[in-house]
């Protein structure tokens, strides 16, 4: 049973106020064409998960530039100045969260478990409201799972399953992120018959993903 | 040779070859281009590849193939590409060797601030934090002074990156290496005095009997 659906339908499942798991970093790994559909159905209040805001005119860094975007939980924001802007304006909440924290997160997020117990960020200002939990002899900071309603997902190869391929550096939150969300949305360059993705290559197994729509849109 | 070159070539001679290495945005970057002969490295993007290279020609870019600062790299042969989730598994699983970052001050005890300056800059974190603490080695390449005023101080006043004393400071007057002793001055780059780097220190420095000029040639 194939999951390709159309672009505006797989968008119009998402309400505005939705919590949004969103691949990639500095756009590289972003759905792009979700991406244009979140901004041409006009959808408002989203919460944003993702490495990064990418710049104003990028990626995830559009909806922020649309004022689509409440709430950012993100490593960084600092090539984007308009996020910097909305943040201090206190028109947007953004959340930073160090970088293999918030993968562990995602992580922990899809893989059923509760948080992780991390090094990172000790005696810092991440610390702050966090429990500290001392295990033989290091401290750890016990970070809280993320998990989502949707994630956004760009692959680059699927099959009409679901199954997904990812290419180089664009595949970093992708695979965590197609775990950790109640509807998995993927955005793929290609898709190809099943069968012809073997499964040893296969990063994102087919279970996971909901709904799958074509980068390029020549199936119509 | 600019100060910013210095810095990088001095960086260069403290890697070994199989190091896996991660160089931070900027001057840490450019350590790449200043490995000795015969020092072959693996270089780690945090985005999630071991073996990034330069493009290898003009027009040879890949989309799916970038940087942390997202602009197109190569990958030599031998590269590997994962998740975010492994990528920081090797940096904070103890499987990375060294890492080179830049710093905005560093005190007393070895620690650095290089993530934010409340108020005026706040970019985020990003990898910084899992870095320091998880890297074998930390290298700190940068600036001795910010017009003007030392980065190098007693105690940090810009938030810190990492309770973790950070292994060498490598900057255009000299060698600083952070001890549970404080902070020993190690060498000076060529043409610069054990007062000159004193003078432009706000930190405590334990300066030995001899303390021998960095060894990068012209």
């Amino acid at each position: 049973m194939s999951k390709v659906r159309k672009l505006e339908e797989a968008v119009a499942m998402i309400p505005d106020g939705a919590v949004l798991m969103i691949g990639g970093f500095m756009g590289v790994g972003t759905p792009p064409h979700l991406i244009d559909e979140l901004l041409r159905q006009g959808k408002r209040d989203l919460t944003v998960i993702a490495n990064d805001t990418a710049r104003p005119t990028v990626g995830i860094g559009r909806l922020v530039s649309a004022k689509a975007v409440r709430k950012v939980i993100a490593s960084h924001i600092g090539t984007n100045s308009e996020t910097q802007r909305q943040m201090i304006a206190g028109e947007t909440t953004v959340e930073l969260v160090p970088q293999g924290t918030l993968a562990e997160r995602v992580r922990a997020g899809g893989f059923g478990l509760g948080g992780v117990l991390t090094p990172t960020g000790v005696g810092t200002v991440v610390e702050d409201g966090k429990q500290r939990i001392e295990l033989d002899g290091t401290v750890y900071l016990l970070e809280r799972a993320l998990k989502a309603d949707f994630a956004l997902i760009a692959a680059k190869r699927a099959d009409y399953l679901g199954n997904l391929e990812y290419a180089l550096t664009a595949r970093n939150f992708n695979p965590l992120m197609a775990m950790a969300a109640e509807t998995v949305i993927a955005e793929a360059e290609d898709i190809v018959p099943v069968g012809v993705i073997p499964p040893d290559s296969v990063v994102t197994p087919n279970v996971l993903v909901d709904c799958l729509v074509a980068k390029e849109h020549r199936h119509g | 040779m600019d100060e910013k070159t210095l810095i990088a070539k001095r960086v260069a001679l403290e890697l070994r070859p199989g190091n896996l290495v991660n160089l931070g945005i900027g001057l840490p970057t450019m350590v790449a281009a200043h490995l000795p002969a015969g020092v072959n490295v693996f270089f780690q993007s945090e985005n999630g590849i071991i073996g990034m290279a330069p493009v290898p020609e003009p027009g040879a870019e890949n989309d799916d193939l970038s940087d942390a600062g997202g602009s197109p790299i190569g990958a030599v042969p031998g590269a590997a590409s994962f998740d975010s989730a492994m990528s920081f598994g090797l940096i904070r699983g103890g499987h990375l060797d060294v890492t080179v970052l830049g710093g905005l001050q560093i005190d007393e005890e070895g620690r650095l601030a290089n993530w934010m300056v409340p108020g005026k800059m706040v970019p985020g974190m990003g990898g910084a934090m899992d870095l320091v603490s998880g890297a074998k080695r930390v290298i700190v390449a940068m600036q001795h002074s910010a017009k003007g005023t030392p980065k190098i101080v007693k105690r940090c006043e810009l938030p810190l990156t990492s309770v973790r004393r950070v292994d060498l400071i490598v900057t255009e007057l000299a060698v600083i290496e952070p001890t549970d002793k404080g902070l020993v001055l190690r060498e000076v780059a060529p043409g610069v005095t054990v007062a000159d780097v004193l003078a432009q220190t706000g930190a405590e420095l334990i300066v030995p009997s001899a303390v021998p000029t960095m060894p990068v040639g012209a």
